[in-house]
């Protein structure tokens, strides 16, 4: 069954088009990181997809209708939107209390394990807490519940890097099976790169790029070819091509690795190079020169 | 209600997941992380109350004087002296929670959208019916109840001490117990809150919709909005029909609630619960807050942070 189901998914505030037609099809025990510049539409597909805001299109989230039916619908849906929600004046043991008061798949021994693990004591309010311990506490309260679908919007914002490697740890070894999905979106690209089973990229209101990960590897290619052969290699019709070190790195998409390999140094392009090419020319430079 | 909301949750829960579900009351945990937030609901009317009764331990050297004064003139005037402090303990918690309940509706849907943690709650299969209706019940029913229990021990802390105070000098304490520590005198108090929360209800389900609404001070709204209609009204029309509605709806709760005249054998207001119940003014006020609750549940459906 299909997780998350969006068809044409509008959105406009005013006269600005936050979602210009989402298309966007998220199968079940997959892990897809949802990658755009500010002011995309990340958050606004989001928004739609937990309920918090109207929308115009076709969109069904575990089969359910998200505006309509947001709080049966927040059974089977986590979402961190990002470390500051958690109400600063309320103590661990309330915010354990709370959600096992409310949320039947809530198991609490599960949340006070992981938090044994951490340095957070229960007397503690949230405003006592560091941003990291913060993430923390929220990720146990989300990790015990038994959901079938996670959203995480910049989970790891403005954490060190030693939280951040734990927080996607923990999320990879303790929570996630195939049972499960994940949606994320984060400006660390680097840092989900490796736990991502699909990719979206997502620009002025619209999807560009939506593949899997090993469809990623098999379709671009990253070409490293010295200034000897570089023009040879541009006959291929790179859609990218960046200069480092006096070398030249081109991107290639749908060009088989058979025929890069004689000109250099093949290999699968990052997220954040793919980024680059797909989105930062075809985006607002673009515009900003046809202008 | 509570029951209803909650009914209807487990009944929710038990159709999605048919077994085991743990027992979730939405409902009831609503209206305890309201108390968990503002401790004021219940130490301000206790702070009132021991005010007073400080007040009151101070005052107590001169209650036998003033008892055998009313003994000897026995005469309603001067029991009318000894009633005095513990209608001031009823007026002051009845005042500081009518105040704390002003201020609570105030920032009731404001400060979740103020510190972003309306993205919490929202994440949480609580729906926002569930919500307004817990932020409601708490001037509603939550701080009349607590205002009945500050002002029924403080009360009762004054008659003890004062019966000890008054034997003490060899005198019959049974003038005090007569009104105040009878059942009647109780039922006039629970009386007057019920009725008064209820006749208050539009009031408090403005504000709340109010600081549902308003991206900035919710206060300024809430009341420069009816006083610049009033206003309007006044220059417009030359008439003055909203500003006398509302000046009758903050004043006219206990003449709804009560008979004319006192008990003439204590002096005790009399409750007149079939001219409260048929009273147009009541139910109109009734189906006003309804209405302002319903748009508050709207509203924050559709509300994002400010």
């Amino acid at each position: 069954m299909a997780c998350i189901e969006a068809r044409g998914l509008r959105k406009t505030f005013g006269s600005t088009v936050a979602l210009a037609g989402v298309d966007l099809n998220v199968e079940e025990g997959r892990i897809l990181g949802l990658i755009g510049p500010n002011g995309a539409g990340k958050s606004t597909a989001l928004g739609a997809i937990l309920g918090l805001i109207p929308y115009h299109g076709d969109l069904k989230v575990l089969g359910r209708d998200p505006w309509t039916a947001r709080d049966t619908l927040m059974r089977d849906v986590c979402f961190i939107a990002d470390v500051a929600v958690l109400p600063r004046w309320m103590r661990v043991s309330q915010a354990l209390d709370y959600v096992a008061g409310v949320h039947p798949r809530f198991d609490r021994v599960k949340a006070e394990r992981f938090l044994a693990r951490t340095a957070i004591k229960h007397s503690s309010r949230v405003r006592e807490l560091s941003k990291g311990m913060v993430t923390q506490l929220h990720l146990a309260l989300i990790m015990a519940i038994d959901a079938k679908l996670l959203v995480l919007d910049e989970p790891t914002l403005g954490l060190d890097i030693l939280y951040r490697k734990q927080f996607y740890d923990s999320l990879l070894n303790d929570y996630f099976d195939s049972g499960r999905t994940i949606v994320v979106t984060t400006h660390q690209v680097e840092e989900v790169q490796h736990i991502l089973t699909d990719l979206a990229f997502i620009d002025r209101g619209r999807i560009v790029l939506s593949s899997t990960m090993e469809d990623l590897e098999s379709r671009y290619a990253e070409l490293m070819v010295g200034p000897d052969r570089v023009v040879e290699a541009r006959t291929l019709g790179p859609i990218h091509e960046r200069q480092v070190f006096g070398r030249s790195i081109l991107l290639f998409d749908g060009v088989g690795r058979d025929r890069l390999s004689p000109l250099g140094e093949v290999r699968t392009p990052s997220i954040a190079d793919l980024f680059v090419a797909v989105i930062g020319d075809s985006g607002p430079q673009t515009t900003r020169a046809a202008a | 209600m509570t029951d209803a909301i909650d009914t209807l949750a487990d009944s929710q829960t038990a159709a999605v997941a048919p077994t085991a579900a743990p027992p979730v009351r939405p409902f009831y945990w609503s209206v305890r992380r309201e108390l968990w937030e503002h401790h004021s609901l219940y130490i301000a009317p206790l702070i009132a109350g021991g005010v007073v009764f400080f007040g009151y331990l101070i005052g107590l050297t001169g209650l036998p004087m003033r008892a055998r004064a009313v003994t000897e003139m026995n005469g309603t005037v001067h029991a009318a002296v000894l009633d005095q402090p513990y209608n001031i303990a009823a007026i002051a918690i009845m005042v500081t929670a009518f105040i704390v309940a002003i201020f609570y509706c105030l920032g009731a849907l404001h400060n979740e959208r103020r510190d972003r943690s309306i993205l919490f709650w929202k994440s949480l299969p609580v729906s926002d019916l569930t919500t307004v209706a817990a932020k409601a019940a708490i001037p509603l029913v939550v701080l009349p109840a607590i205002a009945f229990a500050a002002i029924f021990a403080v009360q009762l802390c004054m008659l003890l001490l004062g019966t000890g105070a008054l034997a003490a000098h060899g005198m019959d304490a049974t003038a005090l117990w007569a009104k105040e520590a009878s059942p009647q005198g109780w039922w006039v108090l629970l009386w007057g809150l019920a009725t008064l929360s209820v006749w208050f209800a539009p009031l408090y389900a403005w504000l709340i919709l109010v600081s549902g609404w308003a991206r900035k001070a919710p206060f300024l709204w809430a009341v420069l909005a009816p006083l610049g209609l009033s206003l309007a009204e006044r220059i417009t029309l030359g008439t003055s029909h909203l500003s006398s509605l509302l000046g009758s709806r903050l004043t006219g709760g206990f003449s709804q609630a009560f008979a004319q005249g006192g008990d003439p054998l204590n002096g005790l207001p009399r409750p007149d619960p079939a001219a409260f119940v048929s009273a147009p003014a009541v139910w109109i006020g009734v189906i006003v807050a309804a209405a302002f609750l319903a748009a508050a549940v709207w509203l924050r459906r559709r509300r994002e942070p400010v």
